[in-house]
């Protein structure tokens, strides 16, 4: 115990010294051996912060949008937006602001990554806690109100339990997601952080092999540790927040949560400190229920509240929107021009990819949602590769590309492919496993087979998957393009045409009007898509080809 | 005369539309809660009664009127009342006991109080040995007695409870019967009065001092009158079956007011019917409804129709009043009689079947006589879905509109008197390639 918490003091000192200490534009990474666990601990801290901010926020925004009156007519639009603009776009602004706001500091450089992460995973995670507020069942708020349960009771034993399981699975995508955006902070150009990614860039940039296989080892094992250590024990924890009438068969288990609750120690503390202090609390509430009781109605001063953030968001919003029309007119025509080819180049390229992937997922993933025994040894395996962040490769596979000879015009394909293929995939799989058996044998007793068989069972039985995936994979590539197709490596700029290039080539330059004019373009297209096609195809999915029970 | 726990005075409840229109789904009711009684609310279903006993416990607010709780306005937080819910509604990530003592807790109960009353409450309902359980671990019946406890625990004055039953089995749903009347004859708990809400016509006999039966668009007060068997009641006893035929015949026919047999009913004039309202009774309950009859000689008394085919009233009544509205069957004093159109029909194949069915409807059904003519008329003989909701959002809640759609869909599709396109959301003028000569009907505008 006591060595633990001198360890614990140790890392706290050494984080503060380094975040608190004069900002380093030059980091030097360290290849050597000893150095790796210090640089995973850095990312683990960074990922873990903006993944507490983020439960923080998402909490708080779900909670606010789905009570005030009024407030869900802007905020849930808005979350949608938010939700399908590229982050990585943003990368280079907000480290730029940061390092300003902390002119000097390490700490600058870290809040932006963290900020960073954070924006790249909260939205889903506030949609998901505002939709299982919006659907929790009439008659248990009757419940509540008729038992005058008062704000904290309903907190705690209704709105909380009943969003935890669309929360634990939002969390883990989000959290597999910040470490692709993760290891593009610590990446990035002149901000570069000392870390998981910065250490395989290192590695990639001196042609270092042997620290490449090791940089990427330790990379797997934090996240396959953070599996079993983190979401396992989450997961058959939340089992009991399942609104199922019945109890269920297979319920998932998790050695660490079984050796959790056998352990003394725990009982002891729940015993102990958490009981008593929910005891405070329940009697507190009750207490402060009963003072309000007698004034049922909003205060006048709150409602004014209320009032002033809802002028100052407008405002300041309305300052925003005047300031962008003002940089983007100083814009010159060939700016636009360029702007335009750019756009129109990685909208092709994140397509194509697209196209690709689909090509050889489709396939391989219904060969594998087919065959039970196939999907035994594949799905891990699979699982493992797909939870490498692609950002984290992209050093690695570019320092291959480099020796082949081939430019980044087609390597940026290759990068993009490599973050997005596995959510086609995945999904693929989950389709072809969900095509119900009855059907499967009445394709064979009709003797349909071959193409036949694709088009009228296999293809639209999974088509509600596919889309998922693709969206998925859609968001995933653009967000991609910002650091595929442009890279410092060894000393040198590897890029090639296209918005992504444009925003990072633009933060470089510190040309900030020509930055903030890709960024809104991107963002714009990205968003633009999502309604025009994503969306009308997840309808029709949704209207046609759902397979009810 | 006893002063009432609950008043409700005038309460109504109406939703206004953006055109000012005025969808009422109650009109206005005086109704007293007195100490001493078990009260049961029945009615339709979809008429409003889960309603009224919201605005009765003060968990919603009427439109118009108002609820007293001892002569104060009604809140949540005054109002000594518990209900126990048709889905039990128990919290399932707690077990039986944190479920018991949440209403405790939420009026700051010492702990260890908490945990007496709430094990004391266990032990009446028989959950003794439950406490540790979660909800998902036990029986619909089981549940239910949590809810029972929980709503029990805090001593209610009044307790309400809104289709208690009505998720259960048929002898789950008997023996809890027995053990409610068993608790409140015995006066084993301190509440002074229970009010039911139910479909279910027996349970309302088996159990009430009281019965106030609904009539639906919009609900009001069709009949009140008390009830004076003593328990425990015998379902064979020829008052008991008497009155269970009354109940029938008032809810079957909603214009009738009928004194009650031996005592004097105080029931409301209702008020007049501005839109024909489609019963929802699926296209193939009619049919079956109507082979049955046919095998058992064209005629059967209502309770033991609903009796032999293990039918609530809530599922008998639609398809009765279906078959009525078609000009399938008739309905005389509690009794449903086959009519020659419904012995053709009851006797055809299936291609007849379509056939008559569609004449029987164009005959009818309002509704889908407007749409038929509309698509007639029009050039391309095709007309938007929105074109329905623009006629029934005039009459009905929003509710209603989508549950009148759902059925005139039905019916209107099986008469092939149109087709629906899902995608499109438009009615299509179907050809209706198995009639040997053109309808003779000529659509008619109401």
């Amino acid at each position: 115990m006591f060595s633990a918490g001198l360890a614990l003091f140790y890392c706290v000192v050494e984080v503060g010294r380094n975040w608190l200490g004069p900002f380093t534009p030059h980091v030097e990474i360290s290849r050597r051996l000893a150095a790796l666990p210090v640089y995973a601990g850095y990312s683990l801290l960074r990922i873990a912060l903006a993944y507490l901010l983020s439960l923080i926020f998402a909490v708080t925004y779900g909670y606010i949008a789905a009570y005030r009156p009024g407030a869900e007519r802007f905020m849930i639009p808005l979350l949608d937006v938010l939700q399908s603009i590229p982050v990585l776009s943003f990368l280079p602004g907000v480290m730029l602001a940061m390092a300003a706001l902390f002119p000097g500091r390490q700490l600058g450089v870290e809040l932006g990554a963290v900020l960073l992460i954070f924006t790249g995973q909260v939205w889903n995670m506030a949609f998901s806690f505002y939709a299982s507020l919006k659907s929790i069942p009439r008659e248990m708020r009757e419940a509540a109100t008729i038992y005058r349960f008062n704000w904290w009771q309903r907190f705690i034993q209704i709105e909380l339990p009943f969003a935890t399981i669309g929360l634990v699975w939002n969390s883990m995508m989000s959290v597999a997601g910040a470490w692709f955006f993760l290891m593009a902070c610590e990446q990035f150009g002149d901000f570069r952080l000392p870390g998981l990614g910065s250490y395989l860039q290192s590695a990639a940039d001196n042609g270092d092999t042997r620290s490449i296989v090791l940089g990427i080892i330790t990379m797997v094992a934090v996240i396959v540790m953070i599996d079993q250590f983190v979401w396992r024990p989450v997961i058959a924890w939340a089992e009991k927040f399942k609104m199922e009438q019945v109890e269920s068969s297979s319920a998932p288990t998790s050695w660490v949560l079984d050796f959790l609750q056998r352990s003394r120690g725990v009982a002891l503390f729940r015993k102990r400190a958490i009981r008593p202090l929910r005891e405070q609390m329940v009697h507190y509430f009750a207490r402060r229920q009963e003072v309000r009781t007698a004034s049922p109605s909003e205060s006048p001063s709150a409602m004014w509240f209320w009032r002033i953030v809802g002028i100052a968001l407008l405002g300041g919003i309305g300052y925003a929107v005047v300031r962008v029309v003002l940089i983007l007119t100083g814009l010159r025509a060939s700016e636009f021009h360029q702007l335009g080819i750019g756009l129109l180049a990685t909208f092709l390229r994140v397509n194509l990819t697209l196209v690709l992937g689909a090509l050889w997922t489709i396939p391989v993933g219904v060969a594998i949602g087919f065959n039970p025994k196939l999907a035994r040894i594949a799905q891990p395996l699979a699982q493992i590769a797909a939870s490498v962040p692609a950002t984290a490769l992209f050093p690695v596979v570019l320092l291959v590309l480099i020796r082949l000879g081939g430019g980044l015009g087609f390597g940026s394909i290759v990068l993009l492919l490599l973050g997005t293929q596995w959510y086609i995939l995945f999904n693929v799989i989950a389709g072809a496993i969900a095509i119900p058996t009855d059907l499967k044998e009445a394709a064979n007793v009709f003797g349909i087979h071959g193409w036949e068989r694709w088009r009228k069972l296999i293809l639209p039985g999974i088509f509600p998957f596919l889309v998922t995936g693709m969206v998925t994979a859609s968001g995933g590539a653009w967000n991609a393009s910002i650091v595929a197709e442009y890279f410092h490596f060894k000393g040198q700029t590897y890029s090639t045409v296209g918005v992504g290039a444009m925003i990072s080539a633009a933060t470089d330059a510190k040309n900030f009007n020509m930055l903030l004019a890709s960024t809104i373009a991107l963002a714009a297209v990205v968003v633009t898509t999502n309604r025009l096609l994503w969306r009308r195809l997840y309808r029709l999915a949704e209207t046609r080809y759902k397979l009810e029970s | 005369m006893t002063e009432p726990i609950i008043r409700a005075q005038a309460v109504e409840k109406f939703y206004l539309q953006p055109d000012g229109n005025r969808i009422e789904v109650i009109a206005p009711v005086d109704l007293d809660v007195e100490p001493g009684k078990i009260i049961t609310l029945l009615g339709p279903s979809g008429c409003g009664k889960s309603t009224l006993l919201r605005i009765l416990t003060g968990l919603s607010k009427p439109s118009s009127g108002e609820v007293l709780w001892h002569g104060q306005p009604i809140s949540s937080q005054n109002a000594g009342v518990s209900i126990v819910f048709q889905s039990f509604a128990l919290f399932p990530w707690l077990t039986v006991l944190d479920n018991v003592e949440a209403p405790l807790e939420a009026r700051g109960v010492p702990a260890m109080d908490r945990h007496k009353r709430a094990l004391r409450i266990l032990d009446t309902v028989g959950l003794d040995g439950f406490e540790s359980a979660y909800p998902k671990e036990l029986s619909g019946g089981m549940k239910q007695r949590v809810g029972f406890a929980r709503a029990l625990v805090v001593e209610p004055e009044v307790l309400f409870m809104d289709e208690p039953f009505s998720a259960l089995d048929v002898l789950t749903a008997e023996s809890l019967r027995n053990e409610l009347l068993e608790l409140w004859l015995s006066q084993k708990m301190p509440t002074k009065a229970i009010f039911i809400v139910t479909h279910n016509i027996e349970e309302a006999v088996l159990l009430a001092d009281r019965v106030i039966v609904l009539g639906r668009n919009p609900a009001r007060v069709r009949a009140d009158f008390p009830i004076e068997l003593t328990h425990p009641r015998d379902r064979k006893s020829p008052r008991f079956v008497e009155l269970v035929d009354y109940i029938y015949k008032i809810m079957t026919q909603p214009d009738l007011a009928l004194a009650v047999p031996g005592t004097t009913t105080t029931a409301q004039k209702p008020a007049r019917q501005k839109y024909q309202m489609i019963p929802h009774a699926r296209v193939g309950g009619i049919a079956g409804l109507l082979e049955l009859l046919q095998d058992r000689g064209g005629k059967e008394d209502l309770y033991r129709l609903a009796e032999d085919l293990i039918m609530d009233a809530e599922d008998l009544l639609p398809i009765i009043e279906a078959s009525v509205l078609l000009g399938f069957a008739t309905l005389k004093e509690g009794d449903v009689e086959i009519t020659a159109e419904g012995t053709h029909f009851a006797e055809a194949d299936i291609l007849s079947r379509k056939i008559l069915f569609r004449q029987a409807s164009l005959k009818h059904v309002v509704i889908l006589q407007q749409i038929d003519s509309v698509l007639h008329a029009k050039n391309d003989h095709s007309i938007s879905e929105e074109f329905f909701y623009d006629i029934l959002d005039e009459h009905f809640s929003q509710d209603e509109v989508e549950r009148q759609f759902e059925t005139a869909m039905n019916w209107g599709r099986y008469a092939e008197i149109f087709d629906f396109d899902r995608e499109s959301h438009r009615l299509i003028l179907a050809e209706p390639v198995s009639e040997p000569h053109p309808p003779t009907i000529t659509p008619v505008q109401p």
